[in-house]
């Protein structure tokens, strides 16, 4: 191995990996009723089930003329009908009916992305259909686990990504962004560190010992213990699966119950579940939950920190937005790195060879581009 | 399945030539350009071949490629009964250059499916070399058929054996293991997985014909019998034949290395057309008159209407003369 030109890794508009498993809806989203329209990596699909309840994800472009499919509808156990032509496809993409003539033209089809239903998400794999292995999509069992309960939504980000994965990877920004729910002090103050895995995952931990629990950790660990007063013991344990989920292990528990030693018992842990899907370079699907792991039969807990963690992910969409928006604004100027920057460096380097092994570059993007 | 439809055209230059079977040549292109990754299966390449002073168009199916999709090899079967593009093909020495496209994709592999079954009719494994390595990568259950004359006219024999094993099941016609596509059908048609196997087929007009048949008689799924023709195939060896048009005033003679449409085009006749592979229909015209045999080439006309021979895709389909020997001869009659 030798060094190189860090100009790809620290892309401003990072382009996205197209051999991976994106998330392209949440199971509810997509049915065997009507047709979803959802641009993932670039590519405008067309989502719905069979009527056996298998999804399918056709680009959203008739062969003939390009009208969108999403715009048609579902007929038969798996077809869609153009709503220009009247052309249908089935769930594997082949033409199976043409207007006024006897035939089908050999060439008629459009592309079936596969497509995979797991963790109360549909996944879709925008790449090289012979490499999708459903065994590479991140592990997010929490999700759907009995021994976790929890919700989230989607946020439509106005961002290339990458900077969604910068924020993620970096919780020290709690402090300034989430100052009345979830910053302290303490967060720029402790240690954290940062680690390359053997199966290629990231982890960025940190632990706060002995400090006070700001408002949102407070309910928390009221909901379990219901007198708690005092100090906490806080953990952010981060983990990133390439290309673009990460899993937040957080909590806090009683200070000194020896929690940082493995004992959590006397506290409440949670897990902040995020994936986010390129859309275009400079949008995002930005897929999160917040799972729990204590009082799991309490749906007043599920909503109160669904919509808790909705108000803390708005601070962040906005930031976000300014972001894309100055990048844009200052096509002329690089970006620097922090000492804060160590996951989100491991991310981009991840994702420049995952860009590499597909013949691409994060070079490869314009370094002054205009904002779409 | 990507959709790479849209032509590029660059200079490329021939690095390899060689025999790989009687009148069958495999040639090496390379291409300049962007990496775009190794060749998907079931690609082709669209490369302009030049014949007495005039260019067209030809195109060959990728057999292989290298990981930047920059080495591109196809097979060409030479046709001796044509003075056309797989001459030109054939002439081809190292170094030599010529305009090609990237892979070019109408022939998609789909991932996925429960069983496959891939039939290939003598240079037609041209186009299913790839998707066959591929199946076997994806640990997937496929049998690979392959059909020939004799052996010495099959390319790639030995490596596709040694590749695929007991999953490549050979006929040859002088051996007298001529394919049965009624029981190749019927198998799959008595498979449990049979509604959900799919079948791609790259061969000679006349075992596609057999093999479409055949499928349809087994009431198989048409959307899962795949097969890919470049109208370039026909039920006879082409002859040279006369068309008229006399609503235009034209009467031409078409050489059996031209089409009906290349000819009547440069008689001055202004007509409709796009694929140029019998695929699409818009170059059909209705038949006022025939002295021979129509040899129906494209996939537009279904068989009932090739049977009532009242109507022509001049891009790929040819008259022959019929029994009595007369010179053939069509007549076209416009809306």
């Amino acid at each position: 191995m030798s060094l190189v030109d860090q100009d790809a890794v620290t892309a401003k508009i990072f382009p996205h990996p197209l051999n991976a498993w994106y998330a392209v809806a949440w199971d509810h989203e997509v049915s065997n009723k009507g047709l979803l329209a959802r641009t993932i990596a670039g590519i405008p699909m067309a989502i719905y089930r069979t009527a056996d309840g298998r999804p399918v994800a056709l680009a959203d472009a008739c062969w003939h003329r390009l009208a969108p499919l999403s715009m048609g509808k579902l007929v038969g156990s798996d077809e869609v009908q153009c709503p220009y032509h009247g052309l249908r496809y089935n769930s594997a993409g082949r033409c199976t009916a043409m207007p006024a003539q006897e035939t089908i033209n050999p060439s008629a089809m459009v592309p079936s992305y596969p497509a995979v239903e797991r963790y109360r998400y549909i996944w879709v794999w925008p790449g090289d259909m012979t490499l999708a292995d459903p065994d590479l999509i991140p592990d997010m069992h929490q999700m759907d686990s009995p021994e976790w309960a929890g919700d989230g939504l989607t946020i439509e980000a106005p961002c290339n990504y990458q900077l969604i994965l910068d924020n993620l990877m970096d919780l020290t920004h709690e402090e300034f962004v989430h100052g009345s729910s979830i910053g302290q002090a303490e967060l720029s103050e402790s240690e954290f560190h940062t680690r390359l895995e053997d199966d290629g995952s990231v982890t960025v931990s940190r632990w706060m010992r002995d400090v006070a629990p700001p408002p949102f950790w407070l309910k928390n660990i009221r909901d379990r213990f219901p007198d708690f007063e005092g100090h906490v013991d806080r953990w952010q344990i981060i983990h990133y699966y390439a290309p673009s989920t990460i899993c937040i292990d957080v909590g806090v528990a009683k200070a000194g119950t020896g929690a940082p030693e493995g004992d959590r018992s006397q506290g409440v842990n949670g897990y902040v579940m995020n994936t986010i899907t390129p859309r275009t370079e400079r949008s995002s699907h930005y897929f999160w939950a917040f799972m729990r792991n204590y009082r799991l039969d309490s749906q007043l807990i599920t909503t109160q920190l669904r919509n808790g963690v909705a108000g803390v992910f708005a601070e962040d969409e906005a930031m976000l937005k300014a972001q894309q928006e100055a990048i844009d604004a200052n096509p002329e100027h690089a970006f620097y790195s922090l000492n804060i920057d160590a996951g989100g460096m491991w991310v981009r380097r991840i994702l420049d060879r995952m860009l590499q092994a597909e013949g691409r570059t994060g070079a490869e993007a314009p370094a002054a581009s205009p904002a779409r | 399945m990507s959709v790479d439809n849209r032509a590029e055209w660059r200079l490329g230059r021939v690095v390899e030539s060689v025999p790989v079977a009687r009148d069958i040549r495999r040639i090496t292109i390379e291409r300049p350009g962007a990496a775009a990754g190794r060749a998907r299966p079931g690609t082709h390449l669209d490369v302009r071949v030049r014949l007495d002073g005039r260019e067209d168009l030809r195109s060959y199916s990728v057999v292989e490629s290298d990981e930047g999709g920059r080495r591109l090899t196809i097979s060409v079967l030479r046709v001796p009964e044509s003075r056309g593009g797989s001459v030109f093909m054939h002439g081809l020495q190292v170094g030599d250059e010529l305009m090609t496209t990237q892979p070019l994709q109408n022939f998609p592999l789909r991932v996925g499916a429960i069983r496959y079954v891939l039939v290939a009719g003598g240079v037609g494994i041209t186009a299913l070399v790839a998707m066959a390595r591929v199946l076997r990568e994806l640990k997937a259950d496929y049998t690979l058929v392959y059909v020939g004359r004799s052996r010495e006219q099959m390319a790639y024999l030995a490596s596709l054996a040694e590749l695929h094993g007991d999953r490549l099941e050979v006929h040859v016609d002088d051996e007298g293991t001529s394919l049965d596509v009624t029981a190749l059908a019927a198998g799959v048609a008595a498979d449990p997985r049979g509604p959900g196997t799919e079948m791609y087929v790259c061969g000679p007009i006349r075992l596609m014909d057999g093999v479409r048949r055949a499928w349809a008689d087994e009431q198989l799924p048409p959307a899962n019998l795949r097969f890919e023709t470049f109208g370039s195939s026909g039920w006879f060896d082409a002859e040279e034949f006369v068309v008229r048009v006399p609503q235009l005033g034209v009467e031409t003679t078409v050489g059996s290395d031209s089409t009906m449409l290349e000819a009547l085009t440069a008689a001055g006749a202004d007509l409709m057309y796009d694929c140029r592979k019998g695929e699409c229909g818009l170059c059909r015209v209705d038949i006022g008159a025939v002295d021979g045999v129509i040899d129906h080439r494209d996939v537009f006309l279904s068989g009932r209407q090739k049977q009532r021979d009242d109507a022509v895709c001049i891009c790929v389909s040819r008259v022959v003369s019929g029994p009595d020997g007369r010179p053939p001869t069509l007549t076209l009659t416009l809306p």
